[in-house]
């Protein structure tokens, strides 16, 4: 793979925070990469250390090792120590807009922040036609929305400016954690409607993080499935729905509740859910999911998989693979 | 003819709040019969819990209930005193709340509050301490607890979301029950763990032919688990069906915007989702309280609120597309 293609390159990326408990071992070697223009999901359950990742590569963290390339420039330091032209470059939509907004600021206030902040406005009329655009651009009216405050709007309005807020200094990577999990399936689609729009629009690459597998189908280019901090399975979109190889990957496919008989049939049969997420503390040696994989062998519980390819655009890391190549 | 267990006929509740009166309810019509599995879909301030809460008469302090029946096994239990009310939550209705944290007591350990239950709602033909410490443990096998005198021992904020939902299961199946609610049994868990209490709720249920009232903002859920299904909007409900029916021929634009804004699992994206959000319910929209979001609207939807219109083979809609004079 050519440095041109990726935006993103992650490599061996580890987080541990140290707890009176024990050290938790959020992300644990983990690699992967987003390219121009794409849309890479990452999806597990909660504890998995996908919002970790999504924090690591936006700055909030600094990694305990491993390397964050951005556009070929490494970025593996806190975002306070990154040039400020970089951090332009790239932004991050979180999960509950309720808290993610200033509540006893506008609107304007709000989105207008990034744009004094990075000097990119020279008058308060600038300012004032900037933020409308903006506003427009996530299909909110300036006149109306302009001058509230974030506690007079609904979670899909409140959602949206905090999309304005992110595109505002014109990045081209956003990460998305999981933006919808806090709203209702109607607003969902909308608010997943003004991001492809956007994508569209202004090029830009999603690191999109969420829990939902529908969802993710929808939206996502290539996708990552995270478990206990490790990345299990990656793969095109479509030959990650239609032929799931991790056990876990089969599992969270299974458990997904569908509305037709044409999605039960992608559901795989051999394989329901059972057990629960280790802790993070103490996680088992090997494969971290051979206490509730149904396929597990003696060597899952001594050695951790190697990632093989086993088609073009998919990779594993199963012992289940590994002896039939 | 199947014994019909409740029935809620054109329940209209409000809350006072400073702001003046917040109408919510606005004629819910709801019928359970026994040994049936009805599910109540829609999104969040649609009034499902509200119409739960007064099914128990456990609504705040504030609430007002304006007019509507509420009958559970021929009796009005708007009407109850209140001997008779404390009966019927202790010993008829059961209830499982969304937040199971919320729901425990964190400074009592597992075993005192189940006892707890078990005495209060009539479990008087165990007297020794032995005997409901065996009773106990029975109930924790029976939602699929490992280890069951561990979790016993144990203090709610010791077990993880799953276990302690298990536990609330383990409570409000205790003693015999008519019919068991389960207001968003689900929502705060992963994937997995959803997939699992859920196919354990309705275990349990097939196997006591207990009535049910499953309330869920995730389709996919409800369809795989009830035999009928009502779609609330705004405090009222807007359609009635079989659940094959409704998900293969929903009437109301509501319900048929909700199946499209959510995503599937086979891709292909979703549409739009539906403009707007769920009204103020201090000045909600006359007539037919969608009119302001829906896409057919007619001339006489925003003067006249439609009523339950039977389209036959039990399924119903309040639409006035569906009216035919």
């Amino acid at each position: 793979m050519g440095e041109t293609e990726n935006i993103l390159v992650v490599e061996n990326l580890k987080k541990y925070f140290k707890t009176t408990f024990g050290t938790v071992k959020a992300v644990d070697d983990i690699t992967f990469n987003v390219r121009f223009g794409e849309t890479f999901g990452l999806v597990g359950e909660s504890g998995s250390g996908k919002s970790t990742t999504g924090y690591l590569t936006i700055g909030i963290y600094t990694p305990t090792s491993g390397k964050i390339l951005f556009k070929g420039r490494d970025i593996s330091m806190h975002a306070l120590k990154r040039p400020k032209s970089m951090k332009k470059d790239m932004s991050i939509v979180f999960q509950d807009p309720a808290s993610s907004l200033n509540p006893s600021k506008t609107i304007r206030d709000i989105v207008a922040l990034p744009l004094k902040v990075h000097g990119l406005i020279n008058s308060d009329s600038e300012l004032t036609e900037k933020v409308a655009q903006l506003l427009e651009a996530v299909e909110l009216s300036p006149e109306r929305f302009m001058d509230r405050r974030p506690g007079d709007l609904g979670g899909g309005e409140k959602q949206a400016t905090a999309i304005a807020r992110a595109i505002a200094t014109n990045p081209s990577f956003v990460v998305l954690d999981e933006p919808t999990s806090a709203l209702d399936v109607s607003i969902q689609a909308k608010i997943i409607k003004i991001l492809m729009n956007l994508q569209q629009e202004l090029k830009l690459s999603y690191l999109f993080i969420t829990h939902d597998l529908s969802l993710m189908r929808n939206v996502a280019s290539r996708v990552a499935i995270m478990y206990l901090g490790k990345i299990y399975e990656y793969a095109s979109a479509r030959l990650f729905f239609h032929n799931p190889a991790h056990p876990y990957t089969r599992m969270l496919l299974s458990s997904v509740p569908v509305l037709t008989d044409e999605e039960e049939t992608l559901k795989p049969k051999d394989v329901k859910s059972t057990g629960e997420v280790s802790s993070a503390i103490n996680p088992p040696s090997g494969c971290r999911f051979h206490p509730r994989c149904p396929f597990a062998k003696t060597i899952c519980k001594i050695e951790e998989p190697e990632f093989i390819m086993i088609e073009p655009e998919h990779y594993v890391a199963c012992h289940l693979y590994t002896e039939k190549s | 003819m199947t014994e019909q267990l409740l029935k809620i006929e054109d329940l209209s509740v409000g809350y006072k709040t400073y702001r003046g009166t917040s109408k919510v309810l606005n004629g819910a019509n709801l019928t359970v019969n026994a040994g049936e599995k009805v599910g109540i879909i829609g999104e969040s301030g649609c009034g499902k819990t509200t119409t739960m809460k007064t099914i128990l008469q456990i609504l705040p302090t504030n609430a007002v209930i304006y007019e509507g029946e509420v009958h559970f096994r021929g009796k009005n239990v708007l009407r109850m005193a209140k001997n008779e009310l404390n009966e019927l939550r202790r010993k008829h209705i059961a209830m499982i709340f969304q937040d199971p944290t919320a729901a425990l007591n964190p400074v009592f350990n597992v075993e005192t509050q189940l006892i707890d239950i078990i005495k209060s709602s009539g479990g008087h033909e165990v007297k020794k301490k032995e005997e409901f410490k065996d009773k106990c443990i029975g109930l924790l096998k029976e939602v699929a607890l490992s280890d069951p005198e561990r979790v016993l021992d144990s203090y709610p904020f010791q077990l993880s979301g799953g276990m302690r939902q298990r536990v609330c299961i383990a409570m409000a199946l205790a003693t015999p029950r008519y019919l068991l609610i389960a207001d968003e049994p689900t929502t705060n868990l992963d994937v997995t763990i959803k997939d699992q209490v859920l196919r354990l709720i309705k275990d349990i249920v097939e196997n006591r032919k207990l009535s049910v009232i499953l309330i869920s903002q995730a389709l996919g859920a409800v369809k795989g688990f009830v035999d009928k299904v009502y779609v609330m909007y705004a405090g009222n409900t807007v359609e009635v069906a079989e659940t094959k029916e409704l998900f293969s021929n929903p009437l109301h634009p509501y319900t048929k915007g909700l199946l499209n804004s959510t995503p599937k699992l086979t891709g292909g994206g979703f549409s739009e989702g539906i403009q707007g959000r769920v009204p103020d319910y201090i000045n909600p929209p006359s007539g037919c309280r969608f009119h302001p979001r829906c896409n057919y609207i007619l001339g006489r939807c925003k003067g006249e609120k439609p009523p339950l219109i039977d389209m036959g083979g039990n399924h119903a809609v309040a639409c006035w597309l569906c009216y035919k004079e």
